[in-house]
């Protein structure tokens, strides 16, 4: 697409090793996993040639697990052990969860995120998702034989920042590196943008088994702009099934239900709904444990009565998006439709007459994310060329801070696009404060307890002033990852204070390290050996990097700058020769630094290019 | 321990990190006018981005990401300054050593302080009777009268170079971004 190639770095860390890297979708109702292979993306599948591996963990007493089709089949026999949908539960406290009454768990109300009682011991949602994953991590190595380096995987657009962190979580404890949590529309897009090679502005419906988001991107030569994004993260085809659920209530009137019994009958109102999008009605039978029986018909009018708050239910953020992107619905040239709920027809009836055309279905809506996650995972490991596409996405949800009176000031607004940086200046609210509260939020809403709380820090050491004489200067920074970096610094005395942003619903390293602990037996001295290898290949790639980049630009150092690379250089590889992670990865961060400014030249140098390109593409 | 009272902030609007050597129109290779080719600045933002993108980094060193991060941070920033109405206007005057948004500079053209009551009024009346026609109706007048205001304001700065009136005139339209934004929040009203 340039008329300029800048030469590319990435291909001269290890020109011809083709790092193995994977897309998953980690979903609510399913999980799958995608790799490039021959600039292709394919789903993997397992043994048996299924594609699709359901999100369900079934839990034993000896604290073996089933996932997948072994524990979906048994989610009838052993309800409390089988957990479903627990993409619902990440990162979310027993407030959160609407219709608790009607799930057959045991929840535990744990501090931050709900917890479920199983014959296994208390499991948090990430060790559940963690079992899924492993999972697919198995089945991606025996596919393409050999180690992962990292994954994609999807989340919701709309996932706040306790939802993301416990994905991450989650990925870490199933020993995934994950190269980027990636929004499940955004890959849609990639996906369908990559395959019909689309110009223009693409609305992306998704709707699955627990999330409904809307993504409004420009495609532009290969540029993926995300321009608005909005959801509901508590809103999807379970709820289909709840309402068919309440409906065969009414039909029974049965005596309150067993666990299993409430499962089957979720089971069978999930398998009416499937039916309805084949056939204009369908007959509904269950025979409970209690010897109660239902026999009745759901016509497609009575099912589409019965959803259709819930198909509204998906408009009003729908709205949202195209206002937030300053866009008509007739601006939007494609609606693409993700998510195996996007099969109902009501559902695709509304939003064709929302958007006025008929919505593209010409991809398989249960795979197009994990193919998208799975081309950006290629780029993210350093796979292509760099030169066909590029991805920009947004912040979903405004970040800010808490001010006087327990109001929300907001410094970053939703849909700003990654990475970017903000700072605003507050002072002191009385006499002679040395400290000061940051308190850091996510969300829209006006009041500070309404939106979540993300971290808190203090600023200390402030010398004492009158109230407003100080000048406290808050920057905000998310990097391409979404990942928010919040820092303090009173400007007169230089005191300074930061967080790294990791929400308090998340689960701090030390749960992590004890799930692993009690996951893995390893060794001590296996880990040792594991950390020595990783600096040894980290090292090694950072030297090839830089001998690569001298070899380039070594125009653009004096003599004396090529010589403290080269010492460096030398240093680490003295380092990398003895028995000392901890020595190495010191010295590589020493080669980091050494290494900055030449950083930044390059990169002057790269931008000029470009923008000499870009005028004669301009003029010419 | 008692947590210290909250911040207060001292400032309307979040201000760009960044310290530029160049100035933003110098960045996409644009002249430095309140009218502007926005197919070009489009195309010459997807470039830089092309460039200095983090994910053209992914597997390089340390260093070269932590400068692909500040490049495009960078180029984010810049772009958003000259797309938006707005905050172009605010740029330009900066450039010329004016601040548009000082609190101190309020000055209001009482005309137009009368139609901006009336707009108030049509959107509490709009609340009241909730007629999404009359809304539709209101949200065209106030684009239009946006779309007004930014060629006066192209005028004024560009052609006659008259930048206590372009003060005025960002001023206005800042006003006109918070009628839209609310006439917003009353179509998220109506519709729910």
């Amino acid at each position: 697409m340039a008329l300029l190639q800048i030469s590319e770095p990435g291909m001269s860390t290890a020109p011809h090793q083709h790092r193995l890297a994977v897309g998953i979708d980690l979903g609510t109702t399913n999980s799958l996993v995608a790799t490039v292979r021959s600039g292709l993306s394919v789903v993997l599948d397992d043994e048996a040639g299924h594609s699709l591996l359901p999100s369900v963990v079934r839990y034993h007493a000896d604290c073996s697990v089933d996932v997948g089709y072994a524990a979906l089949s048994a989610q009838n026999l052993d309800p409390h052990n089988t957990i479903v949908s627990v993409k619902r539960f990440m990162g979310r406290g027993l407030v959160d969860i609407e219709d608790i009454s009607s799930l057959p768990y045991r929840f535990v109300d744990a501090p931050g995120m709900v917890q479920l009682k199983t014959v296994a011991g208390v499991k948090s949602p990430v060790e559940v998702s963690a079992e899924i994953l492993k999972v697919l991590r198995q089945r991606a190595e025996a596919a393409m034989g050999g180690e992962l380096l990292g994954a994609v995987i999807t989340v919701p657009a709309y996932f706040d920042d306790a939802q993301r962190q416990a994905t991450k979580d989650a990925a870490q404890l199933a020993g995934i590196n994950v190269l980027r949590l990636l929004n499940e529309p955004t890959a849609a897009a990639i996906a369908y943008g990559l395959d019909n090679a689309s110009e223009g502005v693409y609305a992306v419906y998704d709707l699955g088994g627990g999330t409904f988001d809307i993504s409004i991107l420009r495609l532009s030569k290969g540029v993926f702009e995300v321009l608005s994004t909005n959801g509901d993260s508590a809103l999807g085809g379970d709820d289909f099934d709840q309402r068919v659920f309440c409906w065969m209530l009414e039909q029974g009137r049965f005596s309150p239900l067993s666990a299993g019994d409430a499962r089957l009958l979720l089971t069978k109102a999930r398998d009416a709904k499937e039916a309805l999008t084949e056939h204009t009605e369908v007959r509904v039978t269950a025979v409970l444990s209690t010897g109660e029986m239902m026999d009745a018909t759901l016509t497609q009018a009575e099912f589409n009565a019965m959803t259709a708050s819930l198909v509204s239910k998906t408009l009003a953020p729908t709205r949202k998006a195209l206002r937030d992107a300053g866009l008509m619905a007739s601006e939007v040239k494609g609606v693409v439709m993700v998510g195996g709920s996007t099969r109902t027809p009501c559902v695709r009836q509304a939003v064709a007459d929302f958007f006025k055309q008929t919505p593209l279905t010409n991809l398989d809506p249960d795979k197009v994310v994990a193919l998208g996650a799975a081309m950006q995972a290629d780029v993210l490991a350093g796979n292509r060329v760099g030169d066909d596409w590029l991805l920009l996405d947004v912040i979903p949800l405004s970040l800010g801070l808490e001010t006087m009176g327990g109001l929300t000031e907001k410094v970053i607004p939703r849909n700003t696009t990654i990475p970017t940086a903000r700072a605003q200046d507050f002072t002191t609210f009385k006499d002679g404060q040395t400290a000061m509260s940051v308190h850091v939020l996510q969300g829209e809403r006006e009041l500070a307890s309404d939106c979540r709380s993300l971290a808190r820090f203090e600023l200390r050491g402030i010398p004492p002033m009158v109230a407003g004489a100080a000048r406290i200067r808050v920057t905000f920074q998310v990097d391409a990852d979404g990942l928010l970096s919040v820092a303090a610094r009173e400007q007169s005395s230089g005191v300074e204070a930061s967080v790294q942003v990791k929400p308090s619903y998340g689960l701090g390293d030390e749960d992590i390290t004890r799930m692993l602990k009690d996951a893995f037996t390893h060794a001590k001295d296996d880990m040792y050996a594991r950390a020595l290898n990783e600096q040894i290949v980290d090292a090694q790639g950072l030297i090839a990097a830089t001998r690569a980049a001298m070899a380039e630009d070594g125009a653009l150092l004096n003599e004396t700058e090529t010589a403290a690379i080269e010492t460096s250089i030398t240093a680490l590889e003295k380092l990398m020769a003895g028995p000392d992670h901890q020595a190495i990865k010191r010295g590589i961060e020493a080669l980091n630094a050494v290494t900055t400014e030449f950083a930044q030249r390059r990169m002057d140098q790269n931008v000029r290019r470009a923008m000499a390109g870009q005028k004669l593409e301009t003029f010419g | 321990m008692e947590r210290q009272p909250c911040v207060s902030p001292l400032t309307p609007n979040a201000s760009p990190v960044m310290d530029f050597t160049q100035t933003h129109f110098e960045l996409f290779g644009l002249p430095a006018t309140y009218m502007l080719d926005r197919a070009k600045l489009d195309a010459a933002y997807r470039e830089l981005q092309n460039t200095v993108h983090p994910d053209r980094f992914a597997s390089q060193p340390e260093a070269e990401q932590r400068v692909a991060m500040q490049w495009a941070t960078q180029v984010n920033e810049a772009y958003q300054t000259l797309r938006h109405p707005v905050n172009r206007g605010v740029y330009l005057l900066k450039l010329q050593g004016i601040d548009a948004l000082d609190a101190n500079n309020t000055k209001m053209a009482p005309a137009f302080l009368m139609q901006q009551m009336e707009w108030r009024e049509a959107i509490d009346d709009v609340r009241a009777g909730k007629s999404m026609d009359v809304l539709d109706a209101l949200s065209d007048d106030l684009h239009a009268a946006h779309r007004r205001i930014e060629a006066q304001l192209a005028e004024l700065i560009d052609t006659a170079h008259d930048y206590a009136g372009a003060s005025e005139a960002v001023r206005q339209l800042r006003f006109m971004d918070k009628l839209i934004a609310e006439v917003g929040d009353v179509y998220e009203e109506l519709e729910s």
